[in-house]
């Protein structure tokens, strides 16, 4: 019983990252409908500029309070991929909305091409590990959880209640509500599309920032290669919460964290990238709309 | 490099100045976006501790570039192409008949052309020096041109978005690899053979998810395929993992002679002792990569000559009718899910097939050549050229893949760059760059146009604007 409350800690963790990713493939999808295949590789982007941003504080600073340094890290990051984000949007995608649907598709996986590239160009392509930076561990009834996930969960919870403020009670969130559902109709009542556009973009990378700077601190190594797994991850998380449903993703990151952490401990560990593809492919074909999302309704 | 502001607001009388305060804002951007990874570079000491490093000069000049390029584009490239677009002439209509000689035969020149090019090679770079041009021009770029047409019958014509087309691949080269080394078959046995798997596979995997369209359909594909890649790599016992297949065996020219200089067989032991002297013949492995050549010369001609017969026999006019709308193929009697497993099937042929030859080109196969990038590669190609559009694949398959090898062989840049530095590192990044500028330049494709199958009248190339997912 305590194993398996250890692999579902573990399995929450793990899942929030997924999480906090899976909400930027989601509302890209719901507001223009595009796979943002270079979403993985912004969320690489993001714990690489933590990385370079707590190298320079250490270099800077004798010492630096840890959570001081993890709040600069962290919106260090979300400024970078932020900034990242909304010129891919405006440089790939912007100039093909309308065109045909495969063709923002494609220069979403060769941007994902080019920056895991670049990043590999710039940075070099060995693992980058650094220090821990958090290493406490409480022990509660005999089940042990470390402070590092106590901080991944606290972030997610705080990060998401903001978020669902700003998307449910602000007037930002009104417009990326309207655009999701009648673009052309929202134009004509005057909501400006294209800023709205650049803004969901905006919001995407700096919640995949955030889960970068997280799965930095947790494993304490990145390299270049780790935006494809995660994203790909996290956009099965999207797609079993239901592509376009904000809670449906982090429920679908949730899902997919405890279905890999609890076939690892308990079956094995070199099928835990199967089980969640196979898992995946199982819910679509018997809810081809995924969990909480909106069936489809064919027009005519 | 971006577009800041809307280009509408560009003005045709002095566009220098708006050029210059447009390059000021991509210079800004660029800084921002390049100080941590340009600028800053974390490389581990002697103690294997992680440093900075910076490389502000470097900064410096590509924040210069970027800019020098955007003040051109602004102020030079947009009003050239404005130009163009004013002066150019309504497009005529062009008869048939009235087109010159090269443009009615321009199929038949290419395949003769392509059928010359070892020929041509051997006689200007000899025998030794061939091996590179036919190997990595050749092969390497039919290969891909094989999987993409085989690709294009799922994407192109039956409009299935599948992003796991490596998986059959991957069927395909492992079917030949494990029979061929494990039972010592043939490989004129096991082409047949792993195309026959792979269709099996295509079925299997294409079953599950008729229900799904679009990008669901993209999802799980994609999941499939990174499903067979995973068990490539555990599944230990038969496919030896990550450590791969290796010594798999060479084809031979129909069992009459084969290419390995021990063997009894060899090509010089068997071929007339006449023949040999009068062209003063020496062993080399150039025959077999010639030999190679043409094999996959011939497969994928193959394919070509099955998609164009299958797209005037109902099964792919059901493809391109599902294509347009599935709706309206249903209320017409159309069996979908036929006519969905068949385009799986038939396009998982012949990613069989183009595995089963480069597992015997390779003679060594591991996971690694399976990953989703290959996918990508291939779908990118397929869109690249104007989804559906043989000739326009072939174009996007050199363009990419040749562009590729191309800067393999750019050893001058070293000379501008210092020695330390190596275009192959490039390769991908500016492979992904193209895939981004090819596509936003021009988002159908290399060919926009193309002849349907079916017409009252007479065939009038239809505008792809007009068709939904490719045109046909």
């Amino acid at each position: 019983m305590q194993y398996f409350i250890q692999q579902l800690i573990n399995g929450l963790t793990l899942g929030s990252i997924y999480g906090l990713i899976a909400i930027g493939y989601t509302m890209v999808y719901g507001i223009i409908g595009m796979i943002n295949f270079a979403h993985g590789d912004i969320f690489m982007i993001g714990a690489f500029v933590a990385l370079i941003v707590f190298l320079i504080l250490s270099a800077m600073f004798y010492s630096v309070p840890v959570v001081v340094a993890l709040l600069i890290m962290m919106v260090v990051a979300m400024i970078m991929t932020s900034l990242y984000n909304w010129t891919i949007e405006k440089v790939a995608y912007r100039p093909l909305r309308g065109s045909f649907r495969l063709a923002p598709l494609i220069t979403a996986i060769g941007m994902s091409i080019a920056l895991s590239n670049f990043v590999q160009v710039t940075q070099g392509p060995r693992n980058k590990p650094i220090p821990p930076l958090i290493s406490d561990v409480y022990n509660v009834f005999g089940i042990s959880i470390s402070l590092k996930q106590i901080v991944i969960a606290v972030v997610t919870i705080v990060l998401l209640t903001v978020f669902w403020y700003l998307v449910n009670k602000t007037s930002l969130g009104r417009a990326q509500r309207a655009c999701e559902q009648d673009r052309k109709m929202a134009a004509l009542l005057g909501v400006d599309v294209d800023r709205t556009i650049s803004i969901t973009f905006i919001m995407g990378a700096s919640l995949a920032a955030v889960a970068g700077t997280l799965f930095l601190m947790y494993y304490g190594v990145v390299a270049f290669s780790d935006g494809f797994v995660p994203g790909v991850k996290a956009f099965t998380a999207a797609v079993l919460g239901g592509i376009g449903s904000i809670p449906g993703a982090v429920l679908g990151g949730l899902l997919i964290g405890l279905i890999e952490s609890l076939w690892s401990a308990y079956f094995s560990i070199d099928y835990k990238d199967v089980a969640a593809f196979s898992i995946l492919a199982i819910v679509l074909i018997f809810l081809p709309s995924g969990l909480l999302g909106r069936p489809e309704v064919e027009k005519v | 490099m971006t577009a800041i502001s809307d280009t509408t607001t560009r003005q045709a009388s002095s566009p220098y100045g708006e050029a210059a305060r447009q390059a000021l804002w991509a210079a800004l951007l660029s800084f921002g976006l390049f100080f941590f990874f340009i600028g800053l570079e974390s490389t581990q000491d002697i103690s294997n501790r992680l440093i900075l490093q910076s490389h502000w000069v470097t900064l410096a000049i590509v924040v210069a570039l970027v800019a020098l390029g955007r003040f051109l584009f602004i102020a030079f490239v947009i009003p050239a192409v404005d130009r163009r677009r004013a002066n150019r002439a309504p497009i005529a209509v062009v008869d048939e008949k009235d087109q010159s000689f090269i443009r009615r035969h321009r199929f038949k020149i290419m395949i003769a052309l392509l059928v010359l090019y070892p020929i041509f090679i051997l006689s200007t770079a000899g025998l030794q020096g061939s091996l590179k041009w036919v190997n990595n021009f050749g092969v390497q770029v039919l290969i891909y041109v094989m999987l993409a047409w085989g690709l294009n019958i799922v994407v192109g014509l039956a409009g299935l978005l599948d992003l796991g087309y490596v998986a059959f691949y991957a069927v395909g080269a492992y079917a030949y690899a494990l029979l061929g080394t494990e039972f010592g078959l043939s490989f004129w046995i096991l082409l047949p053979a792993a195309g026959i798997m792979a269709a099996f596979w295509g079925i299997i995997l294409g079953f599950p998810v008729l229900r799904l369209r679009g990008d669901y359909l993209a999802i799980v594909t994609l999941a499939f395929g990174e499903i067979i890649r995973l068990v490539l790599i555990n599944w230990r016992e038969v496919t030896n993992g990550s450590a791969g297949i290796s010594g798999i065996p060479k084809i031979t020219f129909f069992g009459l002679f084969d290419f390995n200089i021990s063997s009894p067989d060899y090509i010089l032991k068997v071929l007339p002792e006449s023949i040999v002297t009068l062209f003063a013949l020496r062993p080399s492995g150039a025959y077999y990569t010639i030999f190679l050549y043409y094999l996959i010369l011939a497969l994928a001609m193959l394919t070509a000559f099955v998609t164009i017969r299958l797209r005037r026999l109902p099964v792919g006019r059901a493809w391109e009718a599902l294509r347009e709308d599935e709706i309206a193929c249903r209320s017409l009697g159309i069996n979908t899910t036929n006519t969905k497993l068949t385009a799986f099937a038939i396009g998982a042929m012949f990613g069989g097939f183009a595995g089963a030859f480069f597992a015997a080109r390779q003679g060594f196969i591991n996971p690694e050549s399976f990953v989703f990038l290959q996918s990508a590669i291939i779908l990118a190609i397929v869109v690249l050229g104007g989804m559906g559009s043989l000739s326009g694949i072939a174009i996007a398959a050199l363009v990419m893949i040749g562009g590729m090898e191309i800067l393999r062989e750019m050893q001058f840049l070293k000379i501008v760059f210092g020695q330390s530095f190596t275009p192959e590192l490039y390769r991908m990044l500016l492979f992904g760059i193209a895939m981004v500028v090819v596509m936003v330049w021009k988002p159908r494709g290399f060919v926009g146009s193309r002849e349907p199958t079916a017409y009252l009248k007479e065939a009038r190339a239809v505008s792809s604007t007009f068709t939904k997912e490719g045109h046909g």
